[in-house]
């Protein structure tokens, strides 16, 4: 037996090592480096009312979400209901951010869906969205009562999510204090 | 009662495989000839077990038994028929037993066409696809029972993946597993013969045409899923350099490379060790392929059913598949060297480079396809790899590949000169050339130095082959050819006519996303798109829309295209394209978003030229494929073995 017939075997090895490891990772998980940062600044007028503008600092003092959405988004109009949901709960009020949407799209959109935001913040160019490390719609954030972002949902929120994740997280937050 | 019947069948057909895996090969072992006669049995019975088994699976499909938990998740009593059936293989559960029964089907093949085999090495073969199929089997009924039962049974079923409800995803699966399972019928050749310490020209023989029957397959499998993803998808593209893609692709330029190298082995008895690697390397992609297809360990488009517990089963059956192969290898191979000589301009090595590439590229796409998994799991961050690296290796690789084919059907076995290769291809060089750059400046909107790079490359491939026709026809005419002859000229034509159509669709096609209210006009490509209309549309199981596109050039009509956005019951929207195919163009609507209130919606729209051509390319390498299968010599040569070997005994 000559050490050059096992190259195969060995490089085989390595590639099952790999796999192993890989089976325990989740690869649609990106990890945000904004968990544990506070919110990045905004000052951003509203849909329905373009003399409001919110900002997170704004915001201080309470428990809220940040949702990201658009009236192009599939997977949008899927989540609609669970925000929905989530919102009569009266657990903490959701904000949408309403990413490089068309004004007149957007208000056909909630007028067809139902409004479930607190308020939705307009976000045209997008620059709001780069802040925050947004690269696929939706996206959800879940602000502190002092502005650090505590965790983030990539994709559309389920109800699972809702049960398992939301709502523990957000309980224990309104007990923090501000 | 039906699916308890289908459900102890696979439980039968799992000792069975067992029975077949362990008895022939420690027969085999000892020499204990009775063991070794369990073989033969003992495959057909498996097969036919997992034929019952997959009977009572369509049964309790067909008749929407949503008493089956796996029919209640993947069907619908409004599903048609024909999708009712082909949902048996819908997702991860029945996929799977089609798998299993493709494999037993593929050994009970073996056991009628490998009659020449002695019964050693057939004892032997059906031992190793028993083991495999031990391994599976297991698989199946411990992780992924499809006869689970859903007691009370749902009222009305889930519903199939609409992206599968669809003709082309009807013959897909079945066609790539053909090909996938297919090699491993090489794969227990190659073991077998090592196992047996004999590996000769005559292993290489029968190994060959499976081989051939395997690629046929998986080439069809892979242009229909293709050819699915094109008109289905609606994004117009048909190859996406997905991991799932890149699954069934790799075995696919692996088994390109082991029946290039078989054929050396057989014909010169040179590449021994190498050939058995081949086997091992390309049947290890197909598992590989199951494995990131089944363990959702990479993002994909095709992820439609994974499970991390069941990517634990496959990897482990992975890793004593291949892991136990390659030991056996290790030990095995050395003793196996050939000791044949060839010079440096010779056939053979044309044919050793023809292999280094296509290992090349195979390992390049492995590369790339598990390199997010390596640094994920290295700690060192998510990256995704993207079209932009496999471009960048692939059609570097592809340059000098089909240079070489040219080379090699030309050069000579044993020993060449340059002078005699040169004599042969000065005329189709030259001919490559003048067509290669005079084509694009013809036929094509505009001149391109990228598109005659690639027509340059495409005639070559042609005019060498058809000069290399020629010289077989020489004295005895066309019908004086081999049918691997013909088998070689119509994969070499293939690979032309394939170099043909991604060049020229990649570098012509014209895209563009517009909004489109009824009654506005878009040009294109010289043509006119007239959104006329859009209606509502009902089918069986789903709500939509249709539109309705005029498309005329210089005012005359030229097809009417009617592209569809579907609402499935399971709420999952889908993209129907409108597609008028055409030789040297398709042109191709598809329906994105309604925008506003005056019927406006967000349209896309293509001219793809000769994007046909992608896929007539398969269909004529599989042909080519199937005249080398079918070539007599395999028979003549067996049944002159099996005299020989008659004779030896008597």
């Amino acid at each position: 037996m000559k050490a050059r017939y096992l190259i195969p075997l060995a490089v085989f090895l390595v590639i099952v090592g790999f796999l192993a490891k890989g089976l325990k990772l989740d690869p649609k998980k990106v990890p945000s480096p904004l968990i544990g940062k506070p919110a990045p600044h905004f000052e951003l007028p509203t849909l329905y009312d373009p003399a409001e503008k919110i900002s997170p600092e704004k915001l201080r003092g309470k428990v809220w979400l940040l949702n990201v959405f658009a009236s192009w988004c599939v997977s949008c109009r899927a989540e609609h209901q669970v925000v929905s949901r989530f919102v009569q709960m009266n657990l903490a009020p959701v904000y949408g951010l309403n990413y490089k949407d068309a004004e007149a799209d957007a208000k056909a959109w909630l007028g067809q869906l139902g409004n479930p935001y607190e308020a939705v913040i307009v976000d045209r160019e997008g620059n709001t969205g780069i802040d925050w490390g947004v690269y696929g719609v939706p996206e959800t954030f879940i602000i502190d009562k002092k502005g650090i972002i505590r965790d983030k949902i990539i994709g559309p929120v389920t109800d699972e999510i809702v049960r398992d994740r939301l709502v523990p997280l957000i309980r224990k937050l309104n007990e923090e204090q501000g | 009662m039906i699916p308890e019947i289908g459900h102890f069948a696979l439980i039968l057909a799992l000792v069975v495989a067992l029975v077949q895996g362990v008895f022939p090969i420690v027969g085999a072992h000892k020499g204990w000839a009775s063991w070794v006669a369990v073989a033969k049995p003992a495959a057909r019975l498996q097969f036919l077990l997992l034929l019952t088994s997959f009977a009572c699976l369509s049964w309790a499909f067909l008749h929407s038994d949503f008493s089956v938990l796996y029919v209640a998740e993947n069907s619908n009593t409004r599903l048609p028929q024909i999708f009712k059936f082909s949902a048996v293989w819908g997702a991860h559960e029945g996929s799977l037993l089609l798998w299993a029964l493709i494999l037993s089907t593929w050994t009970a093949a073996v056991t009628l066409f490998g009659r020449s085999l002695s019964p050693l090495m057939m004892g032997r073969v059906l031992g190793v696809l028993g083991l495999v199929a031990t391994g599976f089997l297991a698989f199946l009924i411990f992780t992924s029972n499809p006869f689970e039962r859903l007691l009370p049974a749902a009222a009305e079923g889930r519903d199939l993946n609409p992206l599968l409800q669809d003709i082309g995803l009807v013959m897909h699966p079945p066609m790539l597993y053909m090909g996938y399972v297919g090699f491993a019928i090489p794969f227990a050749f190659a073991i077998a013969a090592m196992l047996g310490g004999r590996l000769d020209a005559a292993w290489a023989r029968w190994s060959r045409p499976w081989t051939q029957a395997a690629w046929v397959f998986l080439t069809l499998g892979i242009a229909l899923g293709s050819w699915w993803a094109y008109y289905e998808l609606g994004w117009g593209g048909w190859w996406f350099w997905d991991p799932v893609e890149n699954a069934s692709f790799m075995p696919w330029l692996a088994g390109t490379a082991l029946m290039h190298s078989l054929a050396v082995t057989e014909k010169r008895g040179a590449f021994k060790a190498w050939t058995v690697l081949l086997a091992i390397f390309t049947f290890s992609l197909s598992l590989l392929g199951t494995f990131l297809v089944r363990s959702g360990v990479l993002t994909s488009v095709h992820a439609f059913a994974s499970d991390p517990s069941r990517g634990l089963f496959i990897l482990l059956f992975l890793a004593t598949v291949v892991g136990s192969s390659l030991a056996l290898y290790a030990t095995r191979a050395s003793k196996v060297r050939s000791h044949v000589r060839f010079a440096l301009v010779s056939r053979e090595t044309a044919l050793l480079l023809n292999n280094v590439i296509l290992v090349v590229t195979t390992i390049s796409i492995l590369l790339g396809t598990l390199y997010p998994l390596i640094i994920d799991a290295l700690g060192a961050g998510k990256i995704s790899v993207g079209p932009p690296y496999f471009n960048a290796v692939f059609i570097p690789l592809t340059i000098p590949l089909a240079i070489l084919i040219g080379l090699g059907t030309v050069a000579r076995w044993k020993r060449d000169s340059l002078a005699h290769i040169w004599s042969k291809v000065r005329v189709p060089f030259v001919a490559s050339l003048i067509f290669g750059v005079v084509f694009p400046a013809v036929a094509m909107a505009h001149f391109s130095w990228k598109a005659a790079l690639g027509m340059v490359l495409a005639f070559w491939v042609l005019f060498t082959t058809l000069r290399v026709i020629r010289d077989y026809a020489r004295g005895r005419g066309l019908s004086g050819l081999s049918l691997s002859q013909w088998g070689m000229a119509l994969g070499h034509i293939g690979v032309a006519v394939f170099i043909t159509g991604i060049t020229l669709t990649s570098l012509y096609s014209m895209e563009e996303d517009v909004r489109l209210a009824p009654g506005d006009h878009y040009e294109l490509g010289g043509y006119d798109f007239l959104f006329k209309s859009t209606a509502p549309l009902q089918g069986p199981n789903y709500q939509g829309t249709r539109g309705e596109v005029v498309v005329t050039r210089n005012g005359k009509p030229v097809t009417v295209l009617y592209p569809e956005k579907r609402n499935y019951l399971t709420g999952m929207p889908m993209t129907e394209a409108g597609i008028d195919p055409g030789l040297t163009r398709d042109l191709f609507v598809a329906l994105g978003e309604p925008l506003g209130e005056d019927g406006a919606w967000a349209v896309r729209i293509y001219v793809k030229p000769y994007v046909r051509w992608i896929w007539l390319a398969a269909l004529i390498m599989a042909l080519g494929g199937l005249c080398s299968l079918a070539d007599k010599r395999y028979r003549v040569l067996a049944r002159r073995q099996q005299a020989a070997m008659a004779e030896g005994v008597a």
